[in-house]
């Protein structure tokens, strides 16, 4: 199975090692050359440096042919357009997006996007943490 | 009519002092600091600050009204394309307009079903092959919605149809030949306008055509 991440920071980095780890075969984007140094020296994935708006970028990185991709790069609307982009121009079968805007996420969320939301996540996390542990306020 | 101008860049700025000028009513939004604050200076309350990709920052502007015009004119191609989709789909604003800076990305703004798209590159580019005679086919116009081009073609010595009638040519489905320049004046193509090598030749072709209408007329 071929998955694409577009995107290698901090999370997308974790997403393609940990796809890789799992079996699949990976191939990385990034702008940046440096980013390779994040997936660690026994990288044995695939490697592509240019923009992900770039269609012969993304052909580059297997697109075609992939049976999944991750969009992470750190800009929510870039994000959005290059998932729009897999789904319905490469017809990736699974096409996953990260936005940290949880108003942006939603409002995709309902148009046929798979959406995480990280900032959602954690305010999530943090009321369910405050909640189960702090005492209630009086409601007086 | 309420316009909702994203971007005060050059291009939203003077869009908006013309709309103002001619009446209508507008609200632009613009996120850098230093550029607002010249703005509100001169607009006063026609500007509000905010990321127009933000639909908080969209709501406060008044896109659910909705405003009969979105202009999304920044300087980014993938912000330009999430405002534009937010107002059509999440707000049903009737027209939505962008701006393209890179035109390779035009490819997306086309596949996303934003169809009314302004790019400046594209616009020299068909204005410079317009000047360069000897270029098969020049893109003078595209009407994006229509899926038609208006294009010109300069008939050669070695095309296909000079010396014919125009009645006589077999144009490709979808297409006509709108106008004839020669000698300086400009005529009407009809039936029996007979093509000239030197000739220069406006044409609407729709956008699949265009290849096929270029072989008609010039054989390659």
């Amino acid at each position: 199975m071929n998955a694409v991440v577009i995107g290698c920071g901090r999370t997308g980095s974790a997403v393609a090692k940990g796809l890789a780890d799992g079996g699949w075969d990976v191939t990385v984007v990034d702008e940046s050359e440096d980013a390779l140094t994040r997936l660690g020296v026994g990288w044995r994935g695939g490697f592509v440096v240019g923009h992900g708006m770039d269609t012969s970028v993304l052909e580059r990185a297997g697109v075609a042919e992939a049976d999944a991709a991750v969009v992470s790069t750190d800009g929510d609307n870039t994000n959005i357009v290059i998932g729009q982009v897999l789904r319905l121009r490469y017809e990736i079968p699974t096409v996953v997006v990260r936005i940290l805007d949880p108003f942006r996420a939603a409002f995709y969320a309902e148009r046929e996007m798979q959406t995480v939301c990280p900032t959602q996540t954690a305010i999530s996390a943090l009321l369910d943490t405050v909640r189960a542990n702090a005492p209630r306020p009086s409601t007086a | 009519m309420y316009v909702l101008v994203a971007g005060g860049g050059k291009v939203g700025s003077n869009v908006t002092r013309s709309l103002l000028a001619m009446g209508h009513e507008v609200t632009m939004i613009e996120q850098r600091p230093d550029r607002f604050a010249l703005l509100e200076e001169e607009l006063g309350p026609v500007v509000i600050r905010g990321d127009a990709t933000e639909i908080a920052v969209l709501e406060r502007a008044g896109i659910a009204r909705p405003p009969e015009l979105l202009l999304a004119v920044t300087g980014d191609d993938e912000d330009n394309l999430v405002i534009s989709q937010i107002a059509k789909e999440g707000y049903g604003v009737p027209t939505a307009i962008a701006r393209v800076n890179d035109p390779r990305n035009q490819q997306h703004f086309d596949l996303l079903g934003i169809t009314q798209t302004v790019c400046a590159t594209t616009s020299i580019l068909g204005l410079v092959e317009h000047e360069i005679p000897e270029h098969g086919l020049v893109r003078l116009l595209e009407l994006q919605r229509e899926g038609l081009v208006i294009v010109e073609v300069q008939i050669e010595r070695n095309s296909p149809v000079a010396g014919s009638r125009v009645g006589g040519i077999r144009l490709p489905e979808g297409s006509r030949l709108i106008s004839v320049f020669r000698h300086g004046r400009t005529e009407l193509v009809e039936p029996r306008t007979v093509m000239r090598p030197g000739d220069q030749v406006l044409a609407v072709v729709s956008r699949d055509s265009a290849p096929a209408l270029q072989k008609a007329l010039l054989g390659v």
